[in-house]
């Protein structure tokens, strides 16, 4: 019978690498989510063939899941994708700790044999991450849904208090590996492992967001790696690695789009380095309205829409569809420069304009569009604002210098949708906003966009 | 003879290998999805969940850590599985429009 399960493990497994695998592009990608599904119900029933006692307690669980899960996953509207993702890592770390805590209380009988020192680490592991992604992710999600201020939320000797709270930490879980018995310490160990994970999401704030949520899917994946190693487990180290590499890499990503470092991110406040850098001076720029947009807009042959999530923060993806439309019609090339850390998690401004009926093949990323820029006759820029700063480029003093940004200063006409001058949420001045080849144009994204497609087919038949 | 450290040891460095390769072949037009149904699977921990309910030895409190760990998983899976659908559907080519 076990090695029956055994092999359904494998297949399991199997089906869980090759799901990641059709990820790759859009046209396997929901045979991928196909195959984890599969992977999922395997493991699952594999799991049961051999342990159903206490049945009643598995169903009526299984059964309060699905009530949950079914309507967050139909209900949740795209712009709420990440916050839903922060309450996902939340409770997958949740599950792995207490699984933890219950395997170290469980155990506690025959300790000498069922608690060796390698255990013990996994253990200690397991449950101090799935205790820090628990309140961490609470927190990311609290930010993300605006319950919690965005902002940065500093105080003296932060990093200070932080390094020690976990060194004790640390310093208990490493007397728990040595004495598995000494059980007292156990609760004071998972509480300061939750307190840990406030403390670390305090300081970080909203537009580092992308990389932190990555990071807490890392952790997240870790801990249920951790979890394998203390059940002798193959299959769940084998997803838990999985996922733990996936956000690892979603994490680099998102740090190389902001030019900046794990240590940066999580222990530099971003807020404190800007404060210095306002006191401009009042310089010329040039506005125009819709109309003047739109025969811009209708005398070019080739136009590319810079999104930013001031975009979706208007609603306004389905009027950009019906200019896109518009455009495409009149036989003009329309593209969108999609910056990785456009949206709030990795790759959500792709999910937000897929959503208003965008096909993806004219979403285009950074590296792939911004060779593109010189030749193109329209930018359009709405609602994003640091990430086409050409200062990161040149400006060496500049807080953003060296991020990677959308060459959207080579294009030969700039236009920018902005509600007024303010600088953006760095409170960084943008020099492309002054450029002569820049026409400003001012007001709320979803009434422009929506002002400019009623000017153009007035413009058909004339 | 290899331990169950040394086998798990083992499987975590080529399944890390295999997901470092795999992943960074995801085209980034999909990081989103693609973080919801890792989320899915990583709630591979309702297994673990699973045992630690049905151990015959198990305490009353630990079934409650253990409802709890199950609960939370499932939905994990449920609502990561089909949101992860849910968008992957949104996403088109020009062509299959109109």
């Amino acid at each position: 019978m076990d090695s029956l399960v055994s092999y359904i493990y494998i297949i399991s497994g199997a089906l869980f690498i090759l799901s990641l695998k059709w990820m790759n592009s859009p046209a396997s990608a929901r045979r991928g989510v196909f195959a984890g599904e599969a992977g999922m119900l395997l493991a699952i029933g594999g799991t049961l063939i051999g342990h159903h006692q206490n049945w009643e307690w598995i169903l009526a669980a299984f059964f309060i899941g699905t009530a949950v899960g079914v309507p967050i996953a139909y209900i949740m509207p795209m712009t709420a994708v990440p916050q839903r993702t922060a309450m996902s890592h939340a409770c997958g770390a949740l599950a792995a700790a207490l699984v933890g805590t219950a395997e170290f209380y469980q155990r506690q009988a025959h300790a000498d044999t069922d608690l060796p020192a390698f255990v013990m680490v996994a253990l200690v592991i397991e449950t101090l991450l799935g205790f820090l992604t628990f309140t961490g992710s609470l927190m990311a999600m609290g930010k993300l849904q605006e319950i919690l201020p965005s902002r940065p939320m500093t105080y003296k000797n932060q990093n200070l208090i932080n390094a020690v709270l976990f060194a004790i930490a640390l310093a208990l879980g490493i007397r728990l590996i040595l004495v598995p018995t000494d059980t007292i310490l156990f609760p004071i160990f998972a509480g300061l492992s939750l307190v840990f994970g406030v403390l670390l999401i305090l300081p970080i704030g909203g537009a580092d967001m992308p990389t932190v949520i990555a990071l807490l899917n890392s952790y997240a994946g870790l801990s249920a790696c951790a979890m394998g190693f203390v059940l002798g487990n193959q299959l769940l180290v084998i997803a838990g690695a999985l996922d733990g590499s996936s956000g690892l890499i979603l994490s680099i990503i998102m740090c190389k789009a902001m030019n900046r470092s794990f240590t940066n991110v999580l222990f530099g406040a971003f807020g404190q380095i800007q404060t210095s850098a306002v006191a401009t001076e009042q310089r010329a720029y040039r506005s125009a309205s819709a109309e003047e947009a739109a025969s811009v807009l209708e005398a070019a042959s080739s136009v590319i829409i810079v999104p930013g999530y001031g975009l979706a923060v208007a609603q306004a993806q389905h009027k950009i569809r019906e200019l896109f439309d518009s455009l495409m019609k009149r036989g003009i090339d329309v593209k969108f420069a999609i910056h990785p850390v456009a949206g709030r998690m990795p790759g959500h401004m792709n999910v937000l304009l897929a959503e208003a009926d965008i096909p993806y093949d004219r979403l285009v990323e950074m590296d792939d569009i911004n060779g593109e820029f010189p030749q193109c006759d329209v930018a359009l820029v709405i609602g994003a604002n640091d990430v086409t700063n050409p200062s990161a480029r040149t400006d060496k003093n500049s807080p953003i210098y060296g991020m990677p940004i959308l060459d959207v200063d080579k294009a030969r006409t700039v236009m920018v949708i902005k509600r007024s001058m303010s600088p953006g949420f760095a409170g960084i001045d943008n020099d492309l906003y002054y450029m002569d080849k820049t026409l400003m144009l001012f007001g709320d994204a979803k009434a422009f966009v929506s002002e400019i497609v009623k000017e153009l087919p007035a413009r058909v038949g004339a | 003879m290899a331990s169950n450290l040394e086998i798990g040891l083992m499987v975590f460095m080529l399944a890390t290998f295999v997901g470092l390769e795999v992943i960074r072949k995801v085209s980034p037009l999909l990081h989103t999805p693609l973080m919801s149904l890792t989320n899915a699977i990583s709630a591979i921990s309702v297994v673990g969940a699973i045992l630690v309910i049905s151990n015959q030895e198990a305490t009353t409190f630990s079934k409650v850590l253990g409802f709890i760990a199950i609960t939370a998983a499932v939905t994990n899976i449920v609502s990561g599985f089909l949101i992860t659908d849910r968008m992957l559907k949104m996403f088109k080519k020009r062509e299959e429009k109109r």
